[in-house]
């Protein structure tokens, strides 16, 4: 019977992917309590959905669920913790052209970078808003590629790029203020 | 090449992202600019100082060992499941569903119940789609006790429409409605009060044609009511007393 193979077919989809799953879920809600809810909530789905996985990239596909649920309890429960991106079209546009060399970041800022401890980089990715979070947890933790990515959080490749161009941006800027005042 | 890269175009090259001749184009820019490699040897600052100080949050031991034991559990419903298919086709369930269940009846209930007999599995779904609604505090999306707020709520999140009935006059009255997902379908749940008793009514276009006489059975102190009519799935849940439900569900009827 080809159904009795998925409970199976199913843990291997989803528990070595199990530890990815808690990662952008804790990152993108930010307490551990609610991130262990989002992922049960995202197996819940994943279990629904699972007829429909066609069995490419588990990771990805386990990702994307986590990625909805964890925006639908965000929704939900801290609705103004969603800022919508503005400024970038279905093809991604670019970083802020003109003003994108901060020339008076240059060598300190990499001192600057050498110095930044766990908690002070904590501060400030969780400081990003969730759209350009998610794209920098995918790519620098996970080390996904854009393609991946692309296909979790359902945009093009384009805009992968542009998210992590803004969002590293983002990041600099903030620990530079952040280094100003002392 | 006088003009600065893109800057997402360095991005792209610090990501590995970028074709070969886009990539060979920004590597040699690179030797000559030192703006541009200035502004590249800090993002690679960056990045290490990311990769190499931001948290990784792994699986909670908790949360795995939750997952392993439903997984288990859910493989041993799978095995009686296909007598029970034979037994009642007109239930048409999926393993999905059954392991949608078996999960959604750990997590949301917090006990195992799989001795229970299994041709009940799209009751017990019902039945736990009701529990969750009350435990996570998602009773309704759309929060109306005027059935023509509520019934065109579903336009365009399912694809039927639902009978929605104004019985405030004989005590049950309309609190709202929400999706909800039941047999592999999108289903409207739709919830009223009587007392301080919550009903859900649960419904989706049916498998078959014929109307079902209503089957009511109780379960873990909620009384289940099922009926089909007019083509449509009717699941009422509630902890009413059954005459109450009954009546109810004769006056939906």
């Amino acid at each position: 019977m080809q159904e009795a193979e998925k409970p199976s077919r199913f843990e291997d989809a989803v528990l070595p992917n199990l530890d990815a799953a808690f990662n952008l879920a804790r990152w993108l809600v930010r307490n551990d309590h609610d991130a262990e809810d989002v992922v049960q909530e995202a197996c819940v789905r994943a279990l629904k959905y699972f007829s429909a996985y066609r069995g490419e990239n588990s990771r990805a596909w386990l990702l994307a669920i986590v990625r909805n649920t964890g925006y639908d309890w965000i929704k939900k429960n801290r609705p103004t913790d969603l800022v919508t991106v503005l400024d970038e079209g279905r093809d991604g546009g670019s970083a802020d052209p003109v003003d994108h060399f901060a020339k008076e970041l240059s060598n300190p800022e990499i001192l600057l970078l050498q110095r930044a401890d766990e908690e002070l980089l904590k501060k400030a990715l969780e400081a990003l808003p969730a759209e350009f979070r998610e794209v920098m947890i995918l790519r620098e933790t996970e080390e996904m590629s854009y393609k991946e990515i692309a296909s979790v959080c359902d945009i093009p490749l384009g805009t992968v790029m542009s998210r992590l161009a803004r969002g590293r941006k983002q990041l600099q800027s903030w620990l530079v203020e952040r280094e100003k005042q002392g | 090449m006088n003009d600065h890269i893109e800057p997402n175009l360095l991005h792209g090259y610090l990501d590995g992202e970028l074709d070969p001749d886009r990539s060979l184009v920004i590597e040699s820019h690179l030797h000559k600019c030192q703006d541009c490699s200035q502004e590249y040897r800090n993002l690679q600052a960056l990045r290490s100082a990311i990769r190499s100080n931001v948290p990784y949050y792994p699986a909670p031991l908790r949360l795995r060992r939750q997952l392993d034991s439903i997984l288990r559990a859910a493989a041993k419903v799978d095995k009686p499941q296909a007598r029970t298919v034979k037994l009642w086709p007109w239930m048409g369930i999926g393993v999905g569903a059954s392991l949608a269940f078996a999960l959604m009846m750990v997590w949301s209930l917090g006990i195992f119940r799989w001795q229970t007999p299994v041709e009940n599995l799209l009751v017990q779904e019902v039945l736990s789609s009701h529990v969750r609604s009350l435990m996570a505090n998602h009773l309704t999306d759309v929060v109306s006790s005027n059935l023509h707020t509520v019934k065109p709520w579903f336009n365009g999140r399912v694809d039927f429409s639902p009978t929605v009935k104004d019985l405030t006059t004989s005590g049950f009255q309309l609190v709202g409605g929400r999706l909800d997902y039941i047999d592999n379908h999108p289903v409207a749940a739709l919830v009223f009060r009587h007392q301080q008793h919550l009903i859900n009514l649960f419904t989706w276009p049916a498998h078959r044609e014929k109307d079902q006489r209503v089957q009511s059975l109780t379960q873990q102190g909620y009384h289940v009511i099922h009926w089909t009519q007019a083509g449509m799935e009717y699941w009422a849940v509630s902890d009413l007393n059954e005459q109450e439900l009954q009546e109810f569900v004769r006056l939906y009827q």
